[in-house]
Order: C-alpha cells, then sequence, then structure tokens
C-alpha cells in the first residue's frame, strides 16, 4: 500500500513539474518572437536593483496596507515552500517528518510555518475583501469585468485552501503523535512545533486513530496535489509574476525615466540625409539584395522587444500603474494595465497559433486596432507615472511610444492638429508655425 | 521696466573670438510663447545680476524635438536633434542651461548618443548653484509666509530625479511651502507632455490640467509655483476655468525670485 502510495506521488511529481517545465518553454519562445534588446549592462546595478526591488519588496510598501499583507503573502510563500521540500522527501521515500532530525530547530521552523500559514490566510481574506466589497478604483476598470476578475479570486481561494489544509494536516498528524499512533509518533515525544494547529486539534480527540490517518494523509495528498496544479495554474493567470518579477527588475531600463530610446533604423536614415555625398539613387551594391525596409514601431507583438514581451508576462494586474495614470484618472480609454494585459493576450494567441501550425500563419490579427486603440494611446502624456508605480519594473510607455511611432511613420496617422504641429516643426522648427528668424523678438519686446 | 536687457548670442561671442560660461537654451515656448517670454525675460535678469557670462543661440536655435520624439516622430525628432548638435558642436558648447523641462530633458539624455554631449542644467539646478557660490542673493521679500505649493513637471521629476532644486529655491524664499497630496516622484502630470499640448485631449470626463489644478487648489495658496512654461500654462488655464485667476497666481520659480529681489 505504501509503496503504491510512494509510485503514485511519483507519477504526480513529474507529470506536474514536466507540464510546467513545458509552458515555460513555450513562454520563452513566446519572448524571443520580439526583439533583442541588449540589457546585459551594469550588473551590478542591476542586480541591488533586483535586490531591493523584487526581493525587498521596496515599490509594494508605498502602499502601506496592500504592501503591508503583500509583504507577509510573499514570506509565507517563499517560507512555507521550505515545507514542500520535506513533503516531497516524504513523499517519495514514505517517511515522516524527514527533516525533523533537527529537532527543536525542526520545531520552531513548522512553528514558524504554522504562524505564517494563519497571517497568509488572514492578508488574502483582506485581499478578497479588498478586490469584492470595497470600491477600490484600480479594481473596478473595465478590463478587469470577467475572466481577470476571477482569476484574481481563484487565486486567493487556492491559498486559503492550501494554507488550510497544511493547518488541517498539522493537527491531525499532532493529534495522532498525542495517540502514539505507530509510523506517526516518535521515542524523543512530539515532533514539530503546532502554535496554530494545537487549536484545531482538539476537534479530532476522541476520533479514532484510523480515521485521523485519512484527513491527515487526505490533507497532505490535497495540498501536495494543490501546490502542483497550482504550479501549472501560474502559466494561464495573471500569477506569473510570482517566478518573473525577479528577472524583470533585474532586465528593467536603468536609464532616467525621461531617456526614450533613438531608433537605429532612423538614426542610419538620418545620417544618410544628412550626408551630402550620398548618392540617393544608388543601387545596391553587386551581389548585395536589397533588403526589406525595416518596420518603424510596433503594430503587433513581434515588433516589440524581448524585455516589453517579459513585461506582459510578468504584469499582475494591480492596477497601481492605472491608478496613477492622469489620462485614466480623467476618463479616457487609456489604462497602463490594459496595455500590458492586450499585449500579453495577443502575444499568448500568437503563441498558440504557433503550437497548432508549427509556424505563425497570418491570422489577420495585429496588438494595434485588434486589442489597443489608437484612442487609447493618443491619450498618453508620456509623463512616465504608469512607470514610477510599478513595483516590478514594468515599462507600459515604452509599448505606447513604440506603437505611436508605427502610427506616424509608417501610417501617417497622427491625430490632424499634431500633424500640423509637427509639420511647424519640420518646417520652421517650433511646433507653431512662427518664423525661426523672429525666435529672439523676445530680448527687444516690453 | 523698459529698459533692455543684455541678451547676446553666440554668433555675436564667436565675433570677438570669446566663448561664454553657458549657453541659454530658451526652447520654442521660451521665445514664442507669450506668458512663457516672461519666465525668460526674468530667468535673464537674474543671469546679469549674478553677472554670469552666458549667451543664447538666437535664430540659430531650433525645436529640440521633444513633442516630434513623443508623438512617435522619430524622423523629425533625429533630423532636428542633428541640426541643433550640429550648432552646439560648431560652437563647442559645453554647458547648457535651459528654462524647459522639456529641453532639459532631450538635450541631456537623448543628444549624447546622437553625438551630442553638453553638461545640461534645469534652470532651477543653475539658480540654486548660483546661490551656492555666493552670486546671486535671494531675499524673502514679497513672498516670504505667503502659502506656496510646487507643481513637479514630469521632466524633471520623474524623468530625471530633480525634485529639491526648484523647492530650495523656494525655501531661499521663506514661503510657506505645502505640498500637494500628490507630489514629488508621485505628482500628476499637468496634462500637456507627450505632444499632448499640440493635440485636443481624448474623450474623458475632464481635463488634466483641471485634476491637477483642484489638487493644488486643495492646499489652498497663493501662488502655484512651476518650473515648466508648459504646466505654466496648463495650470493657468485650470486657474482661470476655477476662477480664481484673482486671489491664486501662476508663476515660475524664478519668475519668483526675480519678483522677490525686484528685478
Amino acid at each position: 500500500m505504501q509503496i503504491v502510495a510512494q509510485i503514485v506521488f511519483l507519477i504526480a511529481l513529474v507529470v506536474g513539474v514536466s507540464f510546467f517545465v513545458r509552458n515555460i518553454k513555450r513562454m520563452l519562445r513566446n519572448i524571443k518572437l520580439g526583439k533583442n534588446i541588449d540589457r546585459s549592462d551594469n550588473p551590478s546595478e542591476r542586480w541591488s536593483k533586483t535586490l531591493r526591488i523584487a526581493f525587498g519588496q521596496s515599490k509594494m510598501v508605498r502602499k502601506p496596507v496592500s504592501g503591508f499583507l503583500h509583504v507577509i503573502v510573499y514570506l509565507g510563500f517563499i517560507i512555507i515552500n521550505i515545507e514542500v521540500l520535506e513533503i516531497i522527501i516524504d513523499g517519495l521515500f514514505g517517511t515522516h517528518r524527514v527533516l525533523s532530525f533537527m529537532g527543536g530547530f525542526y520545531n520552531a521552523l513548522i512553528g514558524i510555518f504554522e504562524v505564517l500559514a494563519l497571517l497568509v490566510f488572514i492578508g488574502v481574506i483582506i485581499f478578497w475583501i479588498r478586490r469584492n466589497v470595497l470600491n477600490i478604483y484600480r479594481f473596478l476598470s473595465r478590463e478587469l469585468k470577467g475572466w481577470p476578475k476571477n482569476d484574481a479570486n481563484y487565486i486567493l481561494y487556492f491559498e486559503m485552501v492550501l494554507m488550510t489544509l497544511f493547518l488541517v494536516m498539522n493537527a491531525a498528524d499532532y493529534q495522532l503523535q498525542l495517540n502514539g499512533a505507530p509510523h506517526y509518533a516518535h521515542e524523543g515525544g512530539i515532533i514539530g512545533g503546532f502554535p496554530i494547529s494545537q487549536f484545531i486539534a482538539p476537534l479530532f480527540e476522541g476520533v479514532s486513530n484510523s480515521t485521523l490517518i485519512i484527513i491527515e494523509r487526505a490533507a497532505w495528498w490535497l495540498h501536495i496535489l494543490g501546490i502542483l496544479f497550482f504550479l501549472n495554474y501560474l502559466y494561464y493567470s495573471k500569477h506569473l509574476h510570482i517566478l518573473l518579477a525577479f528577472p524583470n527588475v533585474y532586465f528593467s531600463k536603468l536609464k532616467p525615466k525621461g531617456e526614450m530610446d533613438n531608433l537605429e533604423a532612423v538614426k542610419n536614415e538620418v545620417a544618410l540625409m544628412m550626408d551630402p555625398d550620398a548618392d540617393p539613387f544608388a543601387a545596391p551594391a553587386e551581389g548585395e539584395e536589397e533588403g526589406e525596409p525595416e518596420k518603424f514601431g510596433a503594430s503587433d507583438v513581434m515588433d516589440l522587444n524581448q524585455v516589453q514581451l517579459l513585461n506582459s508576462y510578468t504584469c499582475t494586474e494591480c492596477g497601481r500603474c492605472t491608478a496613477e495614470c492622469p489620462a485614466n484618472q480623467t476618463g479616457k480609454k487609456l489604462s497602463p494595465r490594459k496595455i500590458m494585459m492586450d499585449t500579453r493576450d495577443r502575444l499568448e494567441e500568437v503563441g498558440e497559433n504557433i503550437n497548432k501550425s508549427g509556424k505563425f500563419e497570418d491570422d489577420g490579427k495585429q496588438l494595434l486596432d485588434d486589442y489597443i486603440l489608437r484612442e487609447e494611446l493618443w491619450a498618453c502624456t508620456t509623463c512616465n507615472a504608469c512607470v514610477e508605480a510599478c513595483p516590478v519594473g514594468i515599462d507600459p510607455l515604452s509599448i505606447i511610444l513604440d506603437m505611436r511611432r508605427y502610427l506616424v511613420m509608417e501610417q501617417s496617422a497622427a491625430p490632424n492638429e499634431l500633424a500640423v504641429s509637427l509639420t511647424n516643426i519640420e518646417n520652421n522648427g517650433a511646433p507653431w508655425p512662427y518664423n525661426q528668424m523672429d525666435r529672439l523678438n523676445w530680448a527687444e519686446e516690453n | 521696466m523698459a529698459e533692455a536687457i543684455k541678451v547676446p548670442t553666440m554668433a555675436e561671442y564667436m565675433a570677438e573670438g570669446k566663448k561664454p560660461e553657458v549657453l541659454f537654451w530658451v526652447g520654442c515656448a521660451g521665445s514664442f510663447d507669450d506668458r512663457a517670454k516672461k519666465i525668460t525675460k526674468a530667468f535673464v535678469k537674474l543671469l546679469n545680476e549674478a553677472g554670469v557670462d552666458f549667451a543664447v543661440l538666437g535664430t540659430e536655435e531650433s525645436c529640440t524635438g521633444d513633442p516630434a520624439k513623443r508623438a512617435g516622430n522619430e524622423f523629425t525628432f533625429q533630423m532636428q536633434a542633428a541640426m541643433n548638435i550640429e550648432v552646439l558642436n560648431g560652437y563647442e558648447i559645453e554647458k547648457v542651461v535651459t528654462a524647459c523641462p522639456h529641453c532639459f530633458n532631450t538635450i541631456k539624455n537623448e543628444y549624447p548618443s546622437l553625438g551630442g554631449n553638453y553638461q545640461v542644467m534645469h534652470h532651477t539646478q543653475f539658480l540654486k548653484s548660483l546661490l551656492n557660490e555666493g552670486r546671486l542673493k535671494v531675499e524673502g521679500g514679497k513672498f516670504k509666509g505667503k502659502r506656496i505649493t510646487f507643481h513637479d513637471p514630469c521632466y524633471l521629476g520623474r524623468a530625471n530625479g530633480e525634485y529639491e532644486a526648484p523647492r530650495d529655491l523656494l525655501k531661499k524664499l521663506e514661503v510657506e511651502l505645502i505640498e500637494m497630496r500628490k507630489c514629488k516622484s508621485n505628482g500628476l502630470c499637468c496634462g500637456a507632455g507627450g505632444a499632448q499640448m499640440f493635440k485636443e485631449p481624448e474623450p474623458g470626463n475632464k481635463d488634466v490640467n483641471i485634476a491637477r489644478t483642484e489638487q493644488a487648489m486643495e492646499t489652498k495658496p497663493e501662488v502655484i509655483a512651476a518650473g515648466c512654461p508648459f504646466c505654466n500654462t496648463m495650470m493657468t488655464d485650470g486657474v482661470k476655468s476655477k476662477e480664481k485667476e484673482d486671489s491664486v497666481a501662476v508663476m515660475d520659480v524664478a519668475e519668483m525670485i526675480a519678483n522677490a529681489n525686484d528685478l
């Protein structure tokens, strides 16, 4: 019987992990559909930023309530997962609390896990209330209707169930040890600390050992299967940030926020235009193929760079960006969070397309218009509030700018008044129709 | 106030075989916009007061390309940048000061990889350095004890991390500085950035400048201090739409200093 359980566990573990690995590989393949971007500079500064912002949660706590609760859930998640290591060993080898040889330290550790589990449980309940009962601006946006809202709640329910199972498992285990049940009881007395579950254990007094073992085993199995399921749920949910927040912060922009990249393709064109010796009618050199002219800006996910695509998978739809966005606050359609969600949805659609056909078959759709509307793009003031607000270093503004570039340079589709200003800049060096020769007139005026 | 102010150009300096200490980049708003021209003049008066050896490009200056770049027209931006860099490098400019955070950001951050490397300062940073060096004196004067709130320009604050220089100047004026609930890195945009200045806003339920003006009004200020000609326009319009222009002034920090010094 024991050996059967071990084999079933092994199969569950292998299936769970390999399905997860398959999905992560697909995600990486999708990210690599984006253009290369070099973010390998300044590793020490990148590591320190990652330690501060991702590991240290420094931007999360700018909003004290949700920040504090998140730190608890984050610490709980990381620390309680040490327990998963023991669960896996016990599952594979049929042992009971294999790490208990550490003695008092082990008991303290289990005790801490229990306290954290309770705190996580409470934190998650408050999160649920914030999301579903309180009218918090960033949880009411259009883009959260339907699946994104359900997704967020499923994650919360899942965490509640996992924490409950963990505590019930410990309570039954504790009671079994008190009862002196074989396999559970140890000679040295009680192993593990049960500061929380000791209050659940009285419910099990008088329950037969065989029933208790069923309860303990059921909680143990559901807990570990739940974790394996949750691991695989990540890829289909907004919850990937628990893994991707770290690389995402590492690869985020280090330059001043106001600095926007100078497009290389345009640099070449401008250099050619400014070169008095350039031959405008030059044919490509002998034997050299006339290359496809480079597309300026982005109309679909493949035109974005790999960091932007990583950003889209990392986004956990918290909406801090949208809450800070001046356009969104004043009722415009733009929501930086939606820009990230749309980018991911389109990237997933492209990924599915590739899964089916082996390569991307044109589906007549693109990120622009089919997902992100021009009206959203033109509402942006490039104020960087969204970038500043993001706790994990996502840059929605860079996507907005790349899509504006496509609209203006490939389609000449700037809003009319803006097009007039751009023409003024080209013709007379100012966005207004004033003569450049009048630029110093202010000095003579009174 | 009718006396002419001294504004030498780079061409004049060049003709005399001299180089100024700093180039004052006036910018399009500072050159053409009636409200912004007053800021330009106030800053020039302060430069003269402090005995700064400066020059402007005058008719050789052209738009930095900021609105074009942020509207998505990288071509126009890079063409403007190439022309400006040619002029600036031709004069061997090393140090640039400007009263416009958009020009500041563009020349400081986006020109270097196109061949334009200069030390670039926002006018509030430059004025602060003049004060620190003792070249400019600031008296609290008429702003002493007045309720002032400062609106952070996005391209000075969030974009370049400079929150303190304008506030330090206001402290020198001994004002009662009252921060808006959204300030510094959380400051709300005035609504002009990203080339919004040159187009109609998208449909919504409010204009951004009104939302920001309302935040400023919560502090019950006598003056809304600004550090950007576009923010200045947006906030001035906001104050007018609230019909508060008689009791609340919108002033650039440089204007306040010039005003306090009776320049």
